[in-house]
């Protein structure tokens, strides 16, 4: 007999909310991984400013979700306690920090998307969605100029800073392309009033993400053939080993809370 | 039986862990005040939604209101708190302090990429300051330079 977890079975909303959850979280955490290796102080803080914003609102949708579900299930359930295929962040979210002109790339086309995601939140059929996305937007804004100013920077620095730009941004980009792609899960929002439809917003994303990109002075995006499979559960080997350093203490420590 | 202008006199005691100088009743945290026969009832808004001295104060509202009688918090998002609650009391102690207050109305926030504002140095206020890092010393803070007195100076982003 297999052991059915309390969210195995989600109705689509609930399935919903985690999606944006998990994106929020394991950007948090890779985000995070900053701590205490940025490249100056300022620039340190700055990352895991953005971190510490990030899991906050990993809490609201983990503590939603959790309502949602409902017997007994907590955050730290959600959050700790579901493996990988269980997690439908976008592929994206999890890949690795590598250089720092590939943690702001990634950061860059998440920022700017996520910007519009909540502009569609802030008017979904949810009133507890809605009022989460309001609340969140305005951090955004901040992130997104914050990832876009560093894109401007280092596009337009140094011949080696623009070339190395240039090589993160076009590595990204298949993955950033899954954010406009319907999965089951949007699809099922989306009927429902929920969330957004997100291939409406490719456009407007592209617009945005080019301008700055011909401000830094380099080639508009080129999305590629679509990296996807993250809303569906189907991630990336790192997921793995972020899942296994963000859960070992909860998981070695039954019922220890933060 | 307690009444509520007590109450709010004792809570403009109670400071942000992170700006010492603003109260809650400062920054416009507390939405309501309840008081009912078995306790008193008090909604907070949080500043940021991963701020972290919000358990902190809370902590502290409840035991400022201690002596009045068993305090319940109630967390509220909506609306969302924004720079626009904070007192202009509370931007002049901020200025005083050295941390330069919000420029501008929140909802110039709501557009992605808008122009920065000018921010004014708290301590010469000369208006020729530059942004060092958009994010200070904490989430609600950004990093300026002011260009006349050479002083760095943290300034309360408009949020």
């Amino acid at each position: 007999m297999t052991f059915q977890m309390k969210w195995d079975t989600c109705d689509p909303k609930t399935d919903y909310v985690l999606h944006l959850a998990d994106d929020a979280l394991i950007l948090g955490q890779r985000l995070a991984e900053w701590c205490g290796h940025g490249p100056i102080l300022e620039q340190d803080i700055a990352l895991t400013n953005i971190s510490l914003d990030l899991i906050g609102l990993a809490r609201q949708y983990y503590q939603y979700a959790a309502e949602l579900i409902g017997d007994g299930c907590t955050e730290n359930d959600l959050a700790y306690h579901r493996d990988s295929r269980a997690f439908k962040n976008h592929l994206i979210s999890e890949q690795p920090n590598g250089h720092w002109g590939d943690t702001l790339a990634r950061q860059f086309y998440f920022d700017t998307f996520h910007f519009y995601q909540l502009e569609g939140l802030a008017q979904s059929s949810d009133e507890r969605l809605r009022q989460i996305a309001a609340k969140a937007i305005k951090e955004t804004s901040y992130h997104a100029q914050y990832s876009a100013e560093w894109i401007i920077r280092l596009g337009d620095g140094t011949e080696e800073s623009h070339e190395k730009i240039d090589k993160s941004l076009k590595k990204l980009a298949p993955f950033a392309h899954e954010f406009f792609i319907e999965s089951e899960v949007d699809t099922a929002a989306q009927a429902l009033g929920v969330g957004p439809k997100v291939s409406d917003l490719c456009e407007i994303w592209t617009e945005k993400v080019n301008s700055i990109l011909k401000m830094a002075t380099l080639e508009p995006v080129d999305l590629g053939f679509p990296k996807k499979g993250g809303k569906a559960g189907l991630h990336s080997e790192h997921h793995g080993y972020l899942l296994a350093e963000m859960q070992s203490l909860a998981r070695a420590h039954p019922g220890v809370t933060w | 039986m307690v009444n509520k202008e007590f109450l709010e006199k004792a809570l403009e005691s109670v400071m942000d862990p992170e700006v010492p100088v603003l109260s809650v009743m400062d920054l416009g945290l507390v939405r309501s005040i309840r008081i009912e026969e078995e306790a008193i009832h008090v909604e907070v808004a949080p500043t940021y939604t991963g701020c972290p001295a919000m358990d902190v104060i809370h902590l502290r509202i409840k035991e400022a209101l201690c002596p009045f009688g068993v305090t319940v918090i109630h967390p509220v998002i909506h609306p969302p708190w924004t720079t626009d609650w904070m007192t202009e009391a509370g931007k002049k102690k901020l200025e005083a302090y050295g941390i330069a207050p919000p420029v501008g109305k929140a909802s110039d926030k709501r557009t992605l990429w808008a122009p920065s504002p000018t921010v004014r140095c708290p301590r010469c206020k000369s208006e020729l300051t530059s942004l060092v890092s958009l994010f200070g010393s904490t989430a609600c803070k950004s990093l300026y330079q002011c260009q006349d007195c050479n002083e760095p100076f943290d300034y309360f982003k408009c949020f």
